[in-house]
């Protein structure tokens, strides 16, 4: 039974990722999951800065998923190189590390910083809904979404995936976009922009107001966004959107993705992703699936 | 890092001591034996649409029986769900979380307000020293019985209706209660209320802060609160709660 898929010429051992900002760089989840069994670890978005995040509260539940405005926390790419990659590199497995920035010149030299290191990917977060400069402000306008695209592309030494936002009219074009302007493949979704009310206070429940939504409740957005980008671009898609289990994993394959990042299920059961890698085995096992490839955008 | 582990833990038994205050006591493979007075557990719901656990300080320690007593509040959908379970009933358990009060020789005294009253009776039985015990409640009283098994116990009502009218500070104050160190948990005003408290009496300040989770495990970066100065994990101004608190000497958080 194969179960590796391929990115950019990066091969995982399984399709199974951590989305980015639910796993942090992996450290605190090692104690439940053996990250040797996972395809790839997607660290928490890391700046040129260490960046604060915006006040509390910063989390709040909703039904079938939860709302977040953390703001991109990270604690600067000088720590992370020091400390985080070190950690990951012990690991047998893929890592990838989320980009973010305020500014054009912010992501180049995050990528810069980390063409040295033992990266396998770059994930571009040009959707983050809760920060105001940068994020989402890139992840909403193709054109600045593929000059983005272009700065990173030129610089760096690992191949550049786009992390787009559901939170547009046309996910399907903003992948045009960036495919255009040589991303190496796209991640999708990012969270949708909600809010909480608390109604006997009258108040916003998040300091931020908004934040993004995630979790099983946004799942079928999440695939139908996959779909339509997968029938749009030729690059490989991860995606990602409220995944509890293997069966929403492979739902995504189906519908076009070559890998899949786990999120907020990770919260609900810190072990999930694990549980998911074996999932997937035992569905293939059952199904008579030799090589996962060919679950990949096979919807009839 | 503590050690945490994730677990099915069995209901030993479970009682409503107080309106919408339950006593739940939870027979644990582990937890029990690695838990530390002001550290709390994430209780996970049975009920899908609920994703997110739910963050409760432990209030005692039975390491002989491996069981850990939780008394919670019905605050939401996710408590109401734990407060109608019965004996023998799993609940998915992830602990000891974070850090708890540091145990130490001097003469003390222990403030719990409304329900922070439960995380320090743990520390109460623990504490080795000449202790006083304040409890504040709005009204009703609950685990009254437990804490004067361990100490002289003084109470303030908000609303007068039994001991001192008033805080735990109008009770310090009435009572002319004095001490080297103060362990405390309670809502955010009054942790506030008796960090000045402290600092004019020149008393080493413990308090224990709560705030809305996530992972609960320190990856998220949901519940931090600021800090003077900067954070082992981000060199900002954030500690977690979950992770370098719950419980803070008051003088390392900005509150």
């Amino acid at each position: 039974m194969n179960t590796s898929v391929n990115i950019a010429g990066v091969t995982f051992k399984n399709p199974i990722l951590t989305a980015s900002g639910t796993f942090g760089s992996g450290q605190e989840y090692a104690q439940f999951v053996d990250l040797n069994k996972l395809g790839g670890v997607v660290t928490k978005g890391v700046a040129n800065v260490p960046w604060e995040g915006n006040p509390t509260p910063r989390v709040a539940e909703v039904y079938g998923g939860m709302l977040n405005a953390i703001g991109l926390q990270n604690p600067g790419i000088d720590v992370f190189v020091e400390r985080d990659i070190p950690f990951l590199a012990k690991y047998d497995t893929r890592v990838i590390v989320n980009v973010c920035g305020r500014s054009e010149a912010d992501y180049v030299e995050v990528v810069e910083r980390l063409a040295d290191q033992p990266v396998d990917l770059l994930e571009i977060n040009i959707s983050c809904p809760n920060v105001k400069e940068g994020g989402i402000v890139f992840g909403q306008d193709p054109k600045a979404a593929a000059a983005i695209t272009k700065a990173v592309k030129a610089v760096a030494k690992q191949p550049v995936v786009m992390k787009l936002s559901p939170n547009v009219t046309d996910i399907a074009y903003m992948a045009q976009a960036v495919e255009a302007a040589g991303a190496d493949a796209v991640s999708l979704i990012n969270t949708l922009t909600g809010m909480k009310i608390d109604v006997n206070k009258r108040k916003f429940v998040l300091a931020n107001k908004t934040g993004g939504m995630s979790g099983p409740a946004i799942h079928p957005i999440a695939v139908r966004m996959v779909y339509q980008v997968a029938q749009a671009v030729q690059i490989p898609i991860i995606g990602m959107g409220g995944v509890m289990n293997a069966e929403d994993a492979i739902e995504l394959m189906l519908a076009g993705a070559t890998a899949v990042s786990v999120g907020t299920a990770n919260f609900a059961n810190p072990k999930v992703t694990e549980e998911i890698v074996d999932g997937i085995r035992e569905y293939m096992a059952a199904q008579e699936v030799e090589d996962i490839c060919d679950l990949i955008g096979a919807v009839q | 890092m503590t050690d945490k582990v994730l677990e099915d833990a069995i209901i030993i038994r479970q009682e409503e001591i107080a309106t919408d205050v339950y006593s739940m006591w939870l027979r644990t493979e582990q937890i029990a034996d690695l838990a530390q007075p002001g550290q709390f557990v994430a209780l996970y719901c049975e009920d899908g649409s609920r994703l997110l656990p739910r963050p409760i300080s432990i209030c005692e320690i039975d390491r002989t029986d491996h069981a850990i007593r939780l008394v919670y509040r019905v605050a939401g959908k996710g408590t109401a769900e734990f407060s109608g379970y019965h004996t023998g009933a799993q609940l998915r358990v992830v602990g000891p979380l974070g850090n708890g009060y540091p145990k130490k020789s001097k003469k003390a005294l222990l403030l719990g307000g409304g329900i922070g009253v439960p995380p320090i009776l743990q520390l109460a039985k623990e504490l080795d020293c000449e202790k006083q015990i304040v409890l504040g409640y709005r009204d009703e009283r609950f685990l009254e019985e437990d804490f004067r098994a361990q100490g002289n116990v003084y109470i303030a009502t908000e609303d007068g209706s039994y001991g001192t009218q008033g805080n735990v500070l109008d009770a310090i104050r009435e009572n002319g209660l004095d001490a080297e160190i103060i362990y405390a948990c309670g809502p955010m005003p009054m942790l506030r209320a008796v960090k000045t408290y402290a600092a004019e009496h020149g008393m080493e300040c413990w308090i224990s802060l709560e705030e809305r989770m996530a992972c609960g495990i320190g990856a998220c970066l949901g519940c931090v609160c600021k800090s003077t100065k900067k954070d082992a994990h981000t060199h900002v101004n954030n500690k977690r709660i979950c992770t370098e608190g719950p419980v803070f000497r008051a003088e390392e958080v900005d509150i």
